[in-house]
């Protein structure tokens, strides 16, 4: 097989596997999936930023938050019906990563770092000293009535995982489209040198801007599907924890490959799901992850497999 | 109580802030300096001493003065040797690579704050402080009757806090005669300026390297053991002194120490001030916004010189 062909197969196979398990798995594991794809639409989006163009944000989480309030607030405050009010999200996700970009784009690594968080730990500030229209931590709830789509109760559990297939699809082929094209192969080209990448005559600042847009809005998507699918939204999602998420998820699968991100947070959400059974102190699960994994495994799962088994794997 | 005297307090809190402040972010600011590692678990290290500080305390029991002599020594001890051997098995492994450690502290962040939460448990708990009397302080004020001094209702501090500010003192002066004064100083100013002519000459930049790892948390611990007579200890209390530490640094240079120090008290000056006078949210979102804007157009600090 040629080599897009293989990852074709491997792409529609991960979706046909997606479409199988529903049918197969109990309610409470198929609710889980749910979330699972849902959360990892938000590592695809970060996924671009750190596994492709190599700029490591640990501010995610205010474009989770800005697709998941813009949507929400659309929904509640404006009284917009789903549609808009999800481009709405998306959006204010893509106008915050803009700026964001703009700014933080012109430090580099540790400077990068830590503007991005500072700008995350200003956004969460803001949703909480805006408390009368966000509800602070306490977070608000999208009626049930609200959440419909043409006639598609988003509550119920066969249309919440449909809907969230649909996304996850529409995002992760669109992603691995993105991957291949001329403007992926030019992210990775950055990551790997960026001198280079500049003296062959790209412009690296405007494509390191657009990964970062680009980034930001399938965030973005992300939070307004979570809001969307499971009708909360709260300022928790802002914190500085659920930036540090994504970047677990995608170290854990592998970064900067395709697949590697689902993987991250499939396997993550699970330890988690087993061990706050045994004890309320379950981020201790995530740490000790996190600091083996940069020491034994930087690659991640998908990253280990390319290097022994799949040299292909995309 | 009126605008002067209610400066005074507000200043009075701020400077206490602003000495625990100085001691945390000069631990950032060393181990920054020395080993270019930002150490997202800082924070982490101040909560542990003021939760060892607990332990100790209790464990002793008897007059408060007793365990609290007890904690200011044992305390950074012991974090200090668990931040040096988290430094051996950890970050040395990493080969100090800048991207790698941050994410590797931010583990070892949540490694601690939930262990703690595993023994320590969900509750904030005092420490009592060694003494602590009432002072009341005076104010000038030119009235109808000329230069008078009268006590306002109100205006008062106790011994502990400028038993807090002066102990401070003590511990800075001590950290820069280390530093310019003694062997070790210079060996850490060694290791600063070339790691590898360093290693050349015959230094053990990797024991160097634990030990200003287990200083800087041991400082860390220190700040915390002396506000928490003040501050009750709590597994999250990390959070709020890892920020304001970051943002002090980043303001003073990074790795410049005497930018820390002036810094700190700038910065521990105004939000006490600032945190009186307005709402403490809104103080918060523009100095977090506004450090972020001085690290993207000044990425040396205010007062640093610009980094080679």
């Amino acid at each position: 097989m040629t080599l897009n062909a293989k990852s074709a197969t491997l792409h529609l196979s991960v979706l046909a596997a997606l479409v199988a398990l529903f049918f197969v798995l109990p309610p409470y594991h198929s609710g889980n999936l749910a979330r699972i794809m849902v959360l990892a639409i938000y590592a695809m989006g970060y996924n671009i930023l750190f596994g492709y163009t190599g700029l490591l944000s640990l501010g995610h989480a205010m474009f989770f938050a800005a697709g998941m309030y813009g949507f929400g607030l659309s929904v509640n405050l404006g009284g917009l019906p789903l549609p808009l009010a999800f481009l709405t999200g998306m959006a204010c996700a893509a106008a915050l990563a803009a700026v964001t970009g703009f700014l933080a784009l012109r430090t580099s690594g540790v400077a990068f770092m830590i503007v991005t968080l500072m700008f995350a730990q200003t956004a969460y500030l803001v949703v909480l000293y805006f408390g009368t229209y966000t509800r602070g931590d306490e977070g608000f709830v999208i009626q049930s009535a609200d959440r419909m789509i043409m006639g598609v109760d988003l509550t119920s559990e066969g249309a919440r995982y449909v809907a969230a297939l649909l996304l996850f699809s529409a995002c992760f082929l669109t992603l691995a489209r993105i991957i291949r094209s001329r403007f992926g192969r030019t992210l990775v080209a950055i990551r790997e040198n960026e001198e280079r990448a500049r003296m062959l005559g790209y412009d690296t600042g405007a494509h390191k801007l657009k990964a970062m847009i680009l980034s930001g809005l399938i965030a973005g998507v992300a939070g307004a599907a979570y809001a969307m699918l499971f009708g909360y939204v709260g300022a928790t999602f802002a914190t500085v924890q659920y930036s540090i998420f994504p970047l677990l998820w995608v170290l854990l699968g592998g970064a900067g490959t395709t697949i590697g991100p689902l993987l991250g947070v499939f396997f993550m959400f699970y330890l988690i799901d087993f061990s706050s059974s045994l004890t309320t102190a379950y981020m201790l699960v995530a740490g000790v992850v996190l600091v083996l994994l940069t020491m034994f495994a930087p690659q991640g799962l998908m990253g280990e497999m390319r290097k022994r088994v799949f040299a292909w794997l995309p | 109580m009126e605008f002067g005297p209610h400066l005074m307090l507000a200043s009075l809190e701020g400077a206490v802030i602003a000495s625990v402040l100085v001691l945390t972010s000069m631990g950032l600011s060393i181990v920054f300096g020395v080993m270019r590692v930002v150490n997202v678990a800082h924070g982490e290290f101040y909560m542990l001493g003021a939760v060892l500080a607990w332990y100790v305390t209790s464990l002793l029991g008897g007059h408060p003065a007793v365990g609290f002599v007890a904690a200011l020594v044992a305390a950074p001890l012991l974090v200090g040797a668990i931040a040096a051997s988290a430094d051996r098995v950890i970050l040395k492994h990493l080969k100090y690579d800048p991207d790698r450690t941050i994410v590797a502290t931010i583990g070892l962040l949540y490694i601690i704050q939930q262990t703690t939460l595993m023994t320590f448990g969900p509750d904030a708990r005092p420490v009592a402080p060694p003494f602590n009397h009432r002072l009341a302080l005076p104010w000038f004020e030119f009235g109808d009757s000329g230069f008078a001094m009268y006590w306002p209702w109100g205006l008062s501090t106790t011994s502990y806090k400028l038993f807090v500010i002066a102990a401070a003192a003590v511990v800075l002066i001590a950290l820069w005669l280390l530093i310019t004064r003694t062997k070790i100083g210079l060996i850490m100013r060694a290791t600063q300026q070339d790691s590898e002519t360093a290693q050349a000459f015959g230094i053990p930049v990797g024991r160097v390297y634990s030990m200003v790892f287990g200083l800087g948390a041991a400082l860390a611990a220190l700040g915390a053991v002396l506000v928490v007579p003040i501050q009750q200890a709590h597994y999250l209390m990390g959070a709020d002194p890892l920020l304001l530490s970051f943002i002090v640094v980043i303001i003073g240079g990074l790795g410049s120490l005497p930018g820390t120090v002036v810094a700190a008290l700038l910065i521990g000056m105004s939000d006490g001030i600032i945190s009186v006078f307005f709402s403490p949210t809104l103080a918060k979102i523009i100095a977090t916004f506004l450090v972020a804007m001085v690290l993207v157009w000044r990425p040396q600090g205010l007062f640093g010189r610009s980094v080679p």
